[in-house]
C-alpha cells in the first residue's frame, strides 16, 4: 500500500462507514456550519456546555463529503467530550492528525481540519468574539 | 490486455516524444507501509487540464531564448526583427489551423478564460443593456458562466440556460425556443469538459444569426483533439489555449471575425497597442495588435507555433479518432460496474474524456488512492459547478485521454480503481 492508500487506515474508513455522534441536538448551545470547497465538504456540529458553561458536554455532527473529513468530524465529535472551550481553541493542525492516527497530504489537509474549525468558529461565536455570520471556509 | 492494438496514430513513437511519461510517482502497490512511494509507472490521464509537452516544443523555447530573445515590434536590431518575425508567424499559423482569414483575426491572450473576458468586457459591457440576453448551456464552464453572469449583473441584460438532457446532450428544441430578437450573444463550450458531449455549434449560429445575435464558442477541449474550420462553423468567436494541445501555459487564442474585432473597443490599453498618442488622446493599432497590449506572450506563441506543427504533423482527424476510441472504451469498461456511474452520452461521439463517480467513494478519496496507482486523473467539479448539482453529486473523477495514451493505461485506471473498491468495501 502507498502513501496516499495509507490515509484510509482501518479507523478512519470505520469512522466513515460507522459516524460516531451523526446528527442533530435539539436546541444546542451552539451550532456552526463550515465547507471546503475545494472538495465540497461540509460539516455541521452542535454543542451542548455543562452548568459551567464552559465544558463540552455533548457534541453532534452531520454533513457530507469525502472520508477525510467525515471520520475527522466523527473522532473529534468524541474527543470533544469533556474538553473546555478553551483547550478547543489551543487545538493545532498537529492534534487533529495526531488524532487520525496517519499522515495526511498536503493536498487533503484542509479536509482533515474542517470539523475542528467549525467547532473553534462556532465557539467564538457563542462567546462574542467572532461576528455571527462570519462563514467557514477553509 | 497482451494483444496487439492498433491506433490510429503511432502511439509508441509519439510517447517517446514525451520524457515526462517516463516518470514514476505514487505508491509501491505490492509493498505495504510509508516510504514507499514514487516507484510506480504515470499513467497520465488528466489531458483535459493540461497536455504534457513534447521535446519539440520545449526545443523550440529553448531555441528563442538561446538564439532571437528580444521584444517585439520595436527594436530596429537584428534579435528583434527574428522575434517579430517568429511572433506574427505564429498569428498567421493559428489562423491557418482554425480556418481563419489571417492573423488579423487571431488575438494571443493568457488563456482561454481571458479570451472569453475579452470579449465580455470590450463587447459585452458596451453593447449589453436590459432587454438583451445573452444564452448559455447548462454545461459551461465557469469561464464562460461566472465571466457572463458578471457581465450580465452589469449591464441588466439576462442570462438564459439552454437545457442538458437526461442522456448528457443539448436538448436544441429548447435552444431554439430561447434564442430569438432579444439575444444579443449565445456562448457554449464545444466539448463539455465534464459530460464529453460535443455541442453542434454549426446549427447554433444558423439560430443565433437569424435573429442577429453573436456565437461564441468555447474551445478549450475541442481545438486540441479534432479538426477546427471556424469559417465552416461560422462562429463570430473561438477561444481555446496553448497548454492543452502541447503548448506551453500562458497563452490562449481569441479568434473574432474580422468585421466585428474592427468594431470593438480595446479592452487592455497601453504599449504595442496603440498607433499615436498625445496628452489628449490616443488611436489604436491595426487588427490583432489593438487586442495586444504591452510586450505580449512572444515565447509562448512561438511554442504554440511549434505545438501546431506537431499536432498536424500527427493529423488532426487522427488525434479525433483516437481520442473517440479510448474515450469510448474507458466508457464501456467503466459502466460494466453496477457501482460506477458514468456521465454524458455513450458512442464514440464525444469528447476524450470521461467522468464518473465510484458508489460510497468520494471522488476527492479516490483520486488519492488512483495516485498510489501512478494514475493521475482530475477529481473535483471541474469548474462546472452548477452542472454537478444538476447531476446531484458534489464532484466526479474525469480521466481525460491524448495522443500518448492507451488502452492499457485504461486498463490501469480500472484496476486502481478496483484497488479503492476493495479498500472501501
Amino acid at each position: 500500500m502507498g502513501l496516499g492508500s495509507d490515509m484510509y487506515r482501518q479507523q478512519i474508513l470505520d469512522h466513515y462507514k460507522n459516524p460516531r455522534n451523526k446528527g442533530k441536538i435539539p436546541d444546542p448551545d451552539f451550532t456552526h456550519i463550515g465547507e471546503n470547497p475545494s472538495c465540497g465538504d461540509r460539516v455541521e456540529i452542535n454543542i451542548n456546555l455543562s452548568e459551567d458553561e464552559e465544558t463540552i458536554e455533548q457534541v453532534a455532527f452531520s454533513g457530507d463529503g469525502c472520508a477525510i473529513s467525515q471520520a475527522a468530524a466523527s473522532m473529534l465529535s468524541k474527543e470533544l467530550r469533556g474538553m473546555t472551550l478553551s483547550e478547543l481553541e489551543e487545538m493545532g493542525t498537529d492534534d487533529i492528525t495526531e488524532m487520525l492516527g496517519v499522515e495526511i497530504s498536503p493536498m487533503r489537509i484542509k479536509c482533515a481540519v474542517l470539523a475542528r474549525q467549525v467547532a473553534q468558529d462556532g465557539a467564538a461565536i457563542y462567546q462574542g468574539e467572532l461576528d455571527a455570520d462570519t462563514p467557514t471556509n477553509v | 490486455m497482451g494483444t496487439q492494438t492498433s491506433y490510429p496514430l503511432d502511439v509508441g513513437s509519439i510517447r517517446a516524444d514525451f520524457p515526462i511519461l517516463d516518470r514514476q510517482i505514487g505508491g509501491d502497490i505490492e509493498n505495504a507501509g510509508a516510504g514507499s512511494d514514487g516507484d510506480t509507472p504515470l499513467v497520465y490521464l488528466d489531458n483535459a487540464a493540461t497536455s504534457q509537452t513534447p521535446k519539440a516544443v520545449v526545443e523550440s523555447l529553448v531555441e528563442y531564448y538561446y538564439e532571437y530573445n528580444a521584444n517585439v515590434h520595436r527594436g530596429i536590431h537584428h534579435l528583434s526583427q527574428e522575434a517579430s518575425v517568429a511572433y506574427e508567424d505564429a498569428h498567421d499559423r493559428v489562423a491557418e489551423f482554425i480556418g481563419a482569414a489571417g492573423r488579423e483575426e487571431i488575438i494571443f491572450t493568457k488563456n482561454t478564460t481571458e479570451s472569453m473576458n475579452l470579449v465580455a468586457y470590450a463587447w459585452g459591457l458596451q453593447e449589453l443593456g436590459p432587454g438583451d440576453t445573452v444564452v448559455l448551456s447548462e454545461m459551461e464552464h465557469h469561464a464562460s458562466l461566472v465571466t457572463w453572469q458578471q457581465i450580465a449583473k452589469r449591464t441588466g441584460a439576462e442570462i438564459e440556460y439552454i437545457r442538458v438532457d437526461e442522456a448528457g446532450y443539448l436538448d436544441m428544441e429548447h435552444a431554439d425556443e430561447l434564442i430569438d430578437d432579444s439575444t444579443a450573444m449565445v456562448s457554449v463550450v464545444h466539448i463539455s469538459n465534464t459530460l464529453g458531449t460535443v455541442t453542434p455549434v454549426e446549427t447554433l449560429a444558423d439560430m443565433v444569426h437569424a435573429h442577429d445575435g453573436y456565437l461564441f464558442v468555447d474551445g478549450a477541449q475541442s481545438a486540441p483533439t479534432q479538426p477546427v474550420d471556424v469559417e465552416a462553423m461560422d462562429t463570430d468567436f473561438f477561444a481555446f489555449s496553448g497548454h492543452k494541445m502541447c503548448g506551453p501555459t500562458g497563452i490562449g487564442v481569441l479568434y473574432g471575425k474580422e468585421s466585428i474585432l474592427s468594431s470593438m473597443q480595446p479592452y487592455l490599453y497601453g504599449g504595442e497597442m496603440i498607433r499615436s498618442v498625445t496628452y489628449e488622446d490616443s488611436s489604436w493599432e491595426e487588427l490583432p495588435w489593438k487586442f495586444e497590449a504591452g510586450t505580449p506572450v512572444i515565447a509562448q506563441a512561438i511554442g504554440l507555433h511549434a505545438a501546431i506543427d506537431y499536432l498536424e504533423d500527427i493529423g488532426m482527424d487522427a488525434v479525433r479518432t483516437h481520442e473517440a476510441e479510448l474515450a469510448s472504451y474507458a466508457y464501456e469498461e467503466l459502466s460494466q460496474f453496477e457501482d460506477i456511474e458514468v456521465y454524458g452520452p455513450p458512442g464514440t461521439d464525444r469528447g476524450g474524456l470521461v467522468a464518473f463517480n465510484l458508489e460510497g467513494v468520494h471522488a476527492h478519496d479516490l483520486s488519492t488512492i488512483l495516485n498510489d496507482y501512478g494514475v493521475a486523473i482530475r477529481a473535483g467539479d471541474h469548474c462546472t459547478q452548477p452542472l454537478h448539482d444538476k447531476l446531484g453529486v458534489p464532484a466526479s473523477t474525469r480521466a481525460s485521454f491524448y495522443i500518448y495514451n492507451t488502452r492499457e493505461e485504461v486498463d490501469a485506471l480500472v484496476d486502481a480503481v478496483d484497488g479503492a473498491r476493495q479498500l472501501f468495501r
